[in-house]
C-alpha cells in the first residue's frame, strides 16, 4: 500500500501507540503509523511490549476477598433488608 | 412493602444490571452477593488509591456498600450502576483520606505534562540522516518464559511502577487497565476529557512499560 504523505519518525511513533490502540488515530494517521510498522521491527516490538504490559497489567486484578468481609457484608445486608 | 417505581434511565441499562438493581429493590440477598462477588476486590483495590492501609480501604469499601444499599431505592440510572458504585466508593475514600490528611489526586493538573514516552538517547540525533530512527530498538519479550512474565516478581515490578506515577495517572491506569474500565467510565469518574484521559493514560502505559524493560532485560542477560 502506497501513503504519499510525510513518514512518522521512530521517536513520534512512540508516542502515538496510545492514540493507534485507543482507536483514536484519523484514518490518515492510523495509515501512516500501520504502515511505519509494517517495515520497522523496532516500533513492532515497541508495540508488542505496549500490548504485552497492558495484559501484564491485567494480572494485577487476581486477588481473593476475605470470607470474613463477605460474611459481615452479607450480615449488614440483612439489617438493612429488614428495615 | 411497596416498592418505589423503576425511574425511566434505569430501563435503559444493560439487563443484567437492571436484575441487579431489581434485585437489591426487592431486598433479595442474593442479588447483594452477587454484586459482592463481582467488585469488592476491584473496590478494596481502587480504594487504596486513596487510603494507607488495607484495613482502612476495606472500611472505605463496606461504607460504601451502606451507601449503596441507602441510595438503591432513589437510584435514577443517569449512570451505570457499576460507575455509581465507583463513584460512591471514591468519594468516600477521599472524605476519609482527607480526614487522614493524604494527599489526594483531585485534579489532572500538572498531571499530563511530563516528559516523554521514550527516553531521547535511545533515538538517532538531530543531524544524524536518519534522525528520530531508533538508536537502540526494544527488544521484543516473546522469547521470555511465560512463567517469568506472569511472575510475582514481574507483578512487584509493575505495582511498584504505577505507584510512583502522578496521582491521576496512578488512577486511570489502575482503573483502565487493572480493573478493565473503559474510557467512557472511566471519564465519568474522574470527570476527565476524552484527550486528557488519553494522554493521561498514555504517559503511565509508557513508564510501565519502561520499567518493565529495564527489568526483564536485567532477566534476560
Amino acid at each position: 500500500m502506497s501513503v504519499d504523505v510525510a513518514p512518522i519518525a521512530c521517536r513520534q511513533l512512540v508516542e502515538l501507540v496510545t492514540d493507534y490502540l485507543e482507536g483514536a488515530l484519523s484514518p490518515q494517521q492510523h495509515a501512516r503509523f500501520e504502515h511505519h510498522i509494517a517495515g520497522c521491527d523496532g516500533c513492532t516490538a515497541y508495540l508488542e511490549q505496549m500490548r504485552e504490559t497492558i495484559r501484564l497489567t491485567g494480572t494485577l486484578r487476581e486477588q481473593q476477598i476475605s470470607p470474613d468481609a463477605r460474611a459481615a457484608l452479607l450480615h449488614a445486608f440483612r439489617g438493612w433488608a429488614s428495615t | 412493602m411497596a416498592e418505589p417505581p423503576v425511574p425511566p434511565a434505569v430501563l435503559r441499562l444493560p439487563p443484567d444490571e437492571r436484575r441487579l438493581i431489581d434485585g437489591l429493590r426487592a431486598r433479595d440477598e442474593d442479588a447483594f452477593a452477587e454484586l459482592i462477588d463481582r467488585y469488592q476486590a476491584s473496590l478494596v483495590r481502587v480504594a487504596m488509591m486513596y487510603v494507607g492501609s488495607r484495613a482502612v480501604a476495606e472500611d472505605v469499601v463496606a461504607e460504601t456498600w451502606l451507601g449503596v444499599l441507602r441510595g438503591i431505592d432513589g437510584f435514577q440510572g443517569r449512570s451505570s450502576l457499576r460507575t455509581w458504585i465507583y463513584r460512591i466508593l471514591t468519594n468516600t475514600a477521599k472524605t476519609r483520606a482527607q480526614r487522614e490528611r493524604r494527599s489526594i489526586p483531585f485534579t489532572a493538573i500538572g498531571d499530563g505534562e511530563d516528559g516523554p514516552a521514550v527516553d531521547p538517547d535511545r533515538f538517532l540525533p538531530p543531524g544524524d540522516p536518519a534522525a528520530g530512527a531508533w538508536a537502540s530498538p526494544p527488544r521484543g519479550w516473546d522469547g521470555l518464559p511465560e512463567a517469568t512474565l506472569l511472575g510475582a516478581e514481574t507483578r512487584s515490578v509493575i505495582d511498584a511502577a504505577i505507584d510512583r506515577l502522578p496521582p491521576t495517572q496512578r488512577e486511570v491506569i489502575r482503573l483502565r487497565d487493572v480493573e478493565g474500565f473503559s474510557s467512557a467510565e472511566v471519564r465519568a469518574l474522574l470527570e476527565l476529557s476524552e484527550t486528557n484521559q488519553r494522554v493521561l493514560l498514555h504517559r503511565a502505559r509508557s513508564k510501565v512499560r519502561a520499567a518493565l524493560e529495564h527489568y526483564l532485560a536485567e532477566d534476560s542477560s
